[in-house]
């Protein structure tokens, strides 16, 4: 287990008498890649401004490398922040924007120039010295915000939702250069996204937030495969979620029909949710599987086709390398392992949640 | 074709509006220039009005007294207005537009009234004379200055200064080196502005000004009464081509935005 290099203690914030975080408390270790996932409003970019100093908490203290920092100010704290709108200083070059940061701390010129190049070189910008940023692309842009943070050598780097001006393309490559980034410069990246691609595919944990609370913190594999309540799974790509009655052990009924499950320890007869992904639900001939319906929607999806069957009074998604014609008789059948088991919310606020999203 | 025909329509009228606008402008230049002291008749081409302009003793002092009191005025109203621009942008919306309202009172309020006011506060509790005059000006040229710098205040400014925050600026330094540059074309033609209505306002400081004292609108309106003299002419037109320069300026600065990021 590595070192704990961050810890929000009971972190409360309110703008204008609407509670943004309750008692937040999350720790971030040395050199992990985390990410603060959640709809807009659910107080991730509050917790990442608390984290930079631009927000002071109402309550609850940030703890730094085993210091209280809570009321340090931005310009006294060891960590930098990529914006999300890139936050270039629009009348300086691109040099003077890196060397920003070293002059204030009062690296030598010989030190600062060395250190442009190493980081142009490093966001793969060399020779972009001279250029005004107001004349370079969106994605050449958040490369600079991101090499003018990386030369203070900061033990955290905050990222604000920096892709989310890209388009898709620029994305995905600029998410491949996060990853290598992190690897060669091996300090901790908090990144704040609502995108749960980016959230899965460049982070060691993730942190999925709705509303103020933490829902789920964990690897993505665990967020995406065991969801622990029907926000995380709603929110994590696609799925369907059912009400359903825990029978006993390893035995649920969805819709009348029971299915063997892996899950224990919910007692007998309870009311659960349950979260079937769409790529884990096997079409067969009728009377094959557990229950049979009926394509009612087909749309290709490029890698797969994704269709809609009705069965037993619910609409299926379903995702399938292989289409069935709508009006065609299926049937549906789930592994064990992929019906994930979960509490009813334990209160109609967190509910409420689940089915706005 | 009927698309020129429109077009020459539409040529001429603009034409006809400007020919109006700038008719009597365009007379007192000529007359400046005119050799024969009488306004109806055209005695030859001159410049002898500029040059005995000049040797006025009163017109000097007039001249010196308008520029000391505009520039000085226009200093002022910028530093004041621009730290009322800063103040403004981190109230809240209902206070901001409170302010704002406030602030604008000056510009929209009758000349007269201001210029009444001020020296009824200043005959009161002191008395009339240059810092009578500066203060009626500072107040005039405030809600033009805050006009100009607060559309430049906007979210990239609270953006950039807390980039420059977050890299260890202190506040005072951040905004030095990151937003005062940002927001410097605001500034500038905030001070041309406040700088022109200073320099040809003539109710407020005619009501405001100490005996026996003159800026350049007070005087060619003595002079206008004693019987206008072609010198005023001469002084009219200088004043008229240095307030055009100003608004060109500003013009041109307001006008060339930063290019646009391509995206």
């Amino acid at each position: 287990m590595k070192k704990t290099l961050i810890d929000l203690i009971d972190i409360t914030k309110s703008f204008d008498g609407a509670c943004v975080l309750d008692e937040l408390n999350l720790s971030i270790r040395e050199n992990e890649f985390l990410t603060l996932l959640g709809p807009s409003g659910c107080g991730k970019t509050t917790t990442l401004r608390i984290l930079g100093g631009f927000v002071t908490p109402d309550q609850g203290q940030v703890i730094f490398d085993g210091q209280d920092i809570t009321n340090v100010p931005p310009n006294k704290r060891n960590l930098n922040t990529v914006f999300q709108k890139y936050a270039l200083f629009p009348h300086m070059t691109v040099e003077e924007n890196i060397a920003f940061g070293m002059k204030i701390s009062g690296k030598s010129d010989a030190y600062i120039k060395d250190k442009i190049q190493y980081a142009l070189k490093l966001v793969n910008l060399e020779g972009f010295e001279k250029r005004k940023p107001t004349l370079l692309s969106g994605g050449q842009q958040q490369r600079i915000a991101i090499a003018r943070a990386i030369v203070n050598e900061p033990k955290v780097l905050l990222l604000d939702e920096p892709l989310g001006a890209l388009d898709l393309k620029l994305r995905q490559d600029m998410q491949y250069e996060l990853i290598r980034l992190k690897n060669e410069l091996g300090i901790t990246f908090v990144y704040v996204t609502h995108d749960q691609e980016e959230a899965l595919t460049m982070s060691d944990t993730v942190v999925v937030m709705n509303q103020g609370y933490i829902q789920q913190m964990g690897t993505p594999e665990q967020i995406y495969n065991e969801p622990e309540n029907a926000f995380v799974a709603d929110f994590i790509g696609d799925s369907n979620i059912i009400d359903a009655t825990m029978i006993q052990d390893e035995l649920v009924e969805i819709l009348g029909v029971k299915f063997p499950c892996v899950d224990k320890g919910f007692g007998c007869n309870t009311p659960v949710d349950v979260v079937i992904r769409p790529e884990d639900l096997i079409l067969a001939a009728p009377g094959e599987g557990r229950m049979d319906g009926t394509v009612t929607h087909v749309i290709f999806k490029g890698v797969h086709y994704e269709m809609e069957v009705l069965a037993n009074g619910f609409e299926w998604l379903i995702q399938s390398t292989r289409s069935y014609p709508v009006g065609t008789k299926v049937s549906l059948n789930v592994d064990p392992y992929n019906i994930q088991i979960m509490n009813k919310p334990a209160s109609e606020d967190e509910k409420a949640v689940a089915i706005d999203e | 074709m009927k698309r020129s025909k429109v077009s020459f329509l539409e040529k001429s009228y603009v034409g006809l509006i400007f020919f109006l606008l700038y008719a009597p402008i365009l007379i007192l230049i000529g007359c400046s220039f005119n050799a024969s002291k009488s306004r109806v008749v055209w005695g030859g081409f001159t410049l002898d009005w500029y040059i005995t302009l000049f040797q006025n003793e009163e017109v000097i002092s007039a001249v010196k007294t308008s520029l000391l009191l505009t520039f000085s005025a226009a200093l002022l109203a910028t530093l004041i207005g621009t730290l009322a621009c800063i103040g403004i942008t981190v109230m809240k919306k209902k206070s901001q537009q409170g302010i704002l309202t406030v602030t604008n009172i000056p510009m929209l309020n009758a000349d007269i009234v201001t210029g009444i006011a001020i020296m009824l506060l200043f005959t009161r509790f002191w008395n009339l004379g240059f810092f009578s005059m500066l203060a009626a000006h500072v107040t005039l040229g405030v809600p033009y200055v805050i006009l100009n710098v607060l559309p430049k205040l906007n979210q990239t400014s609270r953006i950039i200064y807390d980039a420059a925050m977050d890299l260890g600026a202190s506040p005072v330094y951040a905004f030095i080196k990151v937003v005062l540059p940002d927001i410097m074309p605001g500034i500038f033609s905030g001070f041309l502005l406040a700088f022109t209505i200073s320099l040809d306002d003539f109710v407020i400081t005619y009501f405001t000004k100490g005996a026996g004292m003159n800026t350049i609108s007070t005087m060619i309106y003595q002079q206008a009464r004693r019987g206008i003299n072609p010198e005023m002419y001469a002084l009219s037109t200088i004043l008229f081509l240095v307030i055009l320069m100003v608004l060109w300026i500003v013009n041109r600065i307001t006008a060339s935005k930063p290019q646009e990021s391509r995206d």
